[in-house]
């Protein structure tokens, strides 16, 4: 079993895969180039009120909310 | 007895308990079927409470109720097109606010919601401490704490939900989105007011907000009706890409504000670095520790700096009083103890503070807390209408403008670009230093460490000021939004910051070696041309230059000799140093151009304080000039550079100098 979910969604410390970036070409490419790639394990770290910081392929990010919204994740359940 | 009938939606995120609410709700009477054209299940059940039958339709579970997925459609398409009379939403305790999003949303539709707070005895044991009276008061919902799963709060919830639904019109609670996409909101919402079909239909702040989210979906909904071509042509002309996201992190902002009032949170583990991470990222701590970082790091650079300054001083005084002393013909030992030893000597003697504020920088940089300041400056950034990739350049800008413009090519949005090649040079780099070292250092005394942090803190806030003013005037347009790495923490190696170092402050060695040399030869020479003038006295080239310039600079407290040192600050900023040096005719070491301008009347603290706040800001140098017209790719942006900067150079020390005056600090 396994749900897909915008990251933001994620609970704090729990790992889930990425699948899918539904942003346009420009972030898609930004997004891609910091490891925001398919399959890239990541894990929220900690939610700051503006932003929150995470973990992908051992390197931490901090990233806006709205840009967490388009990160779809999927977790195990 | 009339039953009156009551339809009731579940929504919910998934995994918050929603199912074992339905099913506590309606126990067997449920039947289950299809969505009408996809595949997703749909129940739908009937509990008959007290004179009420209510039909309880089961929503999918959705995070959001953007269209990304069939689930969330479904959902939403339920809400607004069948219209229940109330809408639940499952809220799992644990998590209030990934769940307050979809909230937020409902709220939107305009629909009356009912929030049945489930799983709070596991946020309760969990720690967590949710006062349900504030959720009220914030969001203007009823909640009902629930345990789905013993049934507990059921009851109540089904009160919660009868007193709903005979209410009459409730007060919609919005989100403000900020004034830029509020402009939008309306200039849609008069639009879709004009379809009547439309607006009867939909919520209209609801559907403008999802178009300018650039909802698919609801594209198509309003395509064929009479205004679908204006709300594309008004879409067109908008970043949909960028409103999304401003958009839904203004909802988590809403989130945010109510969250902790709302919440006691539980304690959370965490590792060492994660809570490094909590307490320099904070959102009260961080400001203030870097802050105190920065100031820790200059107050360091002026104090560690004093001996090797002390140092450089014997060693040039000796060389030029010994070159003095060795060569016959005048003029050349003039051109080379005043001119040559003079002006590269105090241009010299500022290379220890330099060398030791770029170490200090590098440790900073090595341990990884510069990522952080970045990250703790982006909010401010957003907030003055740049990114947090604007912050590095604005940065290194303090090292030296020159690499910190070429730096801005890693900004792909181009009116962030631009802004930030405007406001950088704002940031004082290394080379102006050596006038505050210089000024500060001789009218301030013990406190110059001090003056000089706060003539940075200017610099920034000029920065800030202008960028805020370029975004809302000649700029229009708000800020992409941000991403940005943190690298791990490490303890800096001593190697590695003394190689950073050596980088930077050789950049500045080489300067000094070259174009400052140029600079003070072509100093002495105006200073000594026509042939057979006194040095630097009025009568020379410079004389001539800066009395013509006198007018203009005399309501700064300027007078000819610094209009001077200013003008040849243009060739590198360092220089307005050497100049003073030259022009006062002592030169060949700090003590002795400080001393000097104690002794000379025509500078003291308060004009001294206006010419570094000039010197700050004032057009930058050629060589920064130079690479804001090949960034920039035009002249017309590095005129209006020049231009600006050197007005506001000019209000911020008129304003000083007349408001000190003022106040008794003059003469």
């Amino acid at each position: 079993m396994f749900e897909v979910l915008p990251l933001i969604m994620m609970p704090e410390g729990v790992e889930g895969k990425v699948v899918e970036i539904r942003a346009g070409k420009g972030l898609l490419r930004r997004l891609t180039e910091m490891g925001f790639t398919e399959n890239s394990v990541v894990k929220i770290l900690s939610t700051n009120r503006g932003s929150l910081i995470v973990t992908i392929n051992n390197c931490k990010y901090a990233l806006g909310k709205g840009m967490a919204m388009k990160i779809m994740v999927k977790r195990d359940l | 007895m009339v039953t009156k009938k009551i339809t009731v939606a579940l929504a919910g995120n998934p995994n918050v308990g929603k199912t074992t609410i339905f099913n506590a709700i309606t126990g067997a009477r449920q039947h289950v079927g299809n969505w009408p054209g996809v595949t997703v299940e749909k129940k739908i059940g009937i509990r008959n409470y007290k004179d009420f039958e209510i039909e309880v339709v089961d929503l999918p579970g959705t995070y959001s109720l953007t269209a990304y997925s069939i689930d969330e459609i479904v959902a939403r398409d339920y809400i607004i097109e069948e219209r229940p009379d109330v809408v639940v939403q499952i809220v799992d305790a644990t998590n209030l606010e990934r769940n307050l999003y979809l909230t937020t949303q409902m709220m939107e539709l305009g629909s009356k919601v009912v929030i049945a707070l489930n799983m709070s005895d596991l946020a309760e044991q969990k720690g967590d401490i949710i006062f349900k009276e504030k959720m009220e008061e914030f969001l203007e919902i009823p909640v009902v704490k629930t345990v789905g799963s013993k049934s507990i709060g059921i009851d109540r919830l089904l009160d919660e939900i009868i007193k709903e639904a005979v209410k009459g019109p409730h007060h919609e609670h919005e989100i403000g989105y900020g004034n830029k996409a509020e402009k939008k909101i309306n200039e849609l919402e008069n639009i879709i007011n004009n379809d009547n079909v439309l607006s009867k239909k939909y919520p209209l702040r609801w559907l403008s907000v999802k178009l300018l989210e650039g909802d698919e979906n609801i594209l198509q909904k309003i395509e064929g009706s009479s205004i679908a071509g204006q709300v594309k042509k008004l879409l067109e002309t908008a970043d949909l890409e960028d409103y999304e996201a401003v958009m839904a992190d203004k909802r988590y902002d809403s989130i945010n504000a109510m969250l902790p009032q709302m919440c006691l949170r539980c304690v959370k583990k965490l590792t060492v670095s994660d809570m490094i991470d909590r307490v320099f990222t904070n959102k009260y701590l961080g400001l203030p520790i870097f802050l105190a970082f920065m100031w820790g790091a200059f107050e360091l650079t002026f104090t560690m700096a004093t001996p090797f300054m002390d140092l450089i001083d014997i060693v040039f005084g000796w060389v030029a009083g010994f070159v003095a002393e060795k060569i016959e013909i005048q003029w050349l030992a003039s051109l080379i103890a005043d001119g040559i030893i003079g002006g590269v000597g105090s241009v010299l003697i500022f290379v220890p503070n330099i060398f030791i504020l770029f170490f200090l920088l590098s440790i900073l940089e090595g341990s990884g807390y510069l990522a952080r300041a970045a990250f703790i400056m982006d909010k401010l950034m957003y907030s003055i209408g740049l990114q947090g990739k604007s912050f590095i350049p604005m940065l290194m800008g303090f090292g030296c403008s020159v690499p910190a413009i070429m730096a801005t090519r890693t900004i792909e949005d181009e009116k962030d670009r631009l802004i930030t090649i405007l406001v950088t040079p704002f940031m004082s780099c290394g080379a102006r230093l050596p006038v505050y070292v210089l000024l500060a250092g001789t009218f301030f005394g013990k406190d110059a460490g001090s003056v000089i942090f706060a003539i940075y803190v200017l610099g920034i806030l000029a920065a800030i000021i202008s960028a805020k003013l370029f975004r809302n005037t000649i700029l229009k347009g708000d800020p992409a939004p941000f991403i940005m790495e943190l690298p791990p923490y490490r303890i800096p190696t001593l190697k590695a910051s003394a190689i950073h170092m050596w980088d930077k402050g050789s950049m500045y060695l080489k300067k000094a070696g070259t174009i400052i040399l140029f600079g003070v030869i072509f100093v002495w020479l105006l200073a000594s041309l026509p042939w057979g003038v006194e040095y630097g006295s009025k009568d020379s080239f410079v004389g001539v230059i800066g009395h013509i310039l006198e007018p203009l600079v005399a309501p700064l407290g300027f007078d000819w000799q610094i209009a001077v040192a200013l003008i040849f600050g243009f060739i590198a900023k360092e220089i307005v140093v050497g100049s003073l040096g030259v022009l006062y005719g002592v030169g060949e070491d700090e003590e002795a151009l400080s001393t000097s301008l104690i002794d000379e009347p025509s500078i003291y603290a308060l004009n001294a304080l206006g010419l570094m706040v000039f010197t700050l800001l004032y057009m930058p140098c050629v060589a920064t000039i130079g690479v804001i017209r090949k960034e920039s790719g035009s002249w017309k942006w590095t005129v209006f550079a020049i231009v600006y900067s050197t007005v506001f150079a000019w209000i911020m020390a008129f304003t000083i100098f007349q408001a000190g005056t003022y106040l008794g600090y003059g003469i």
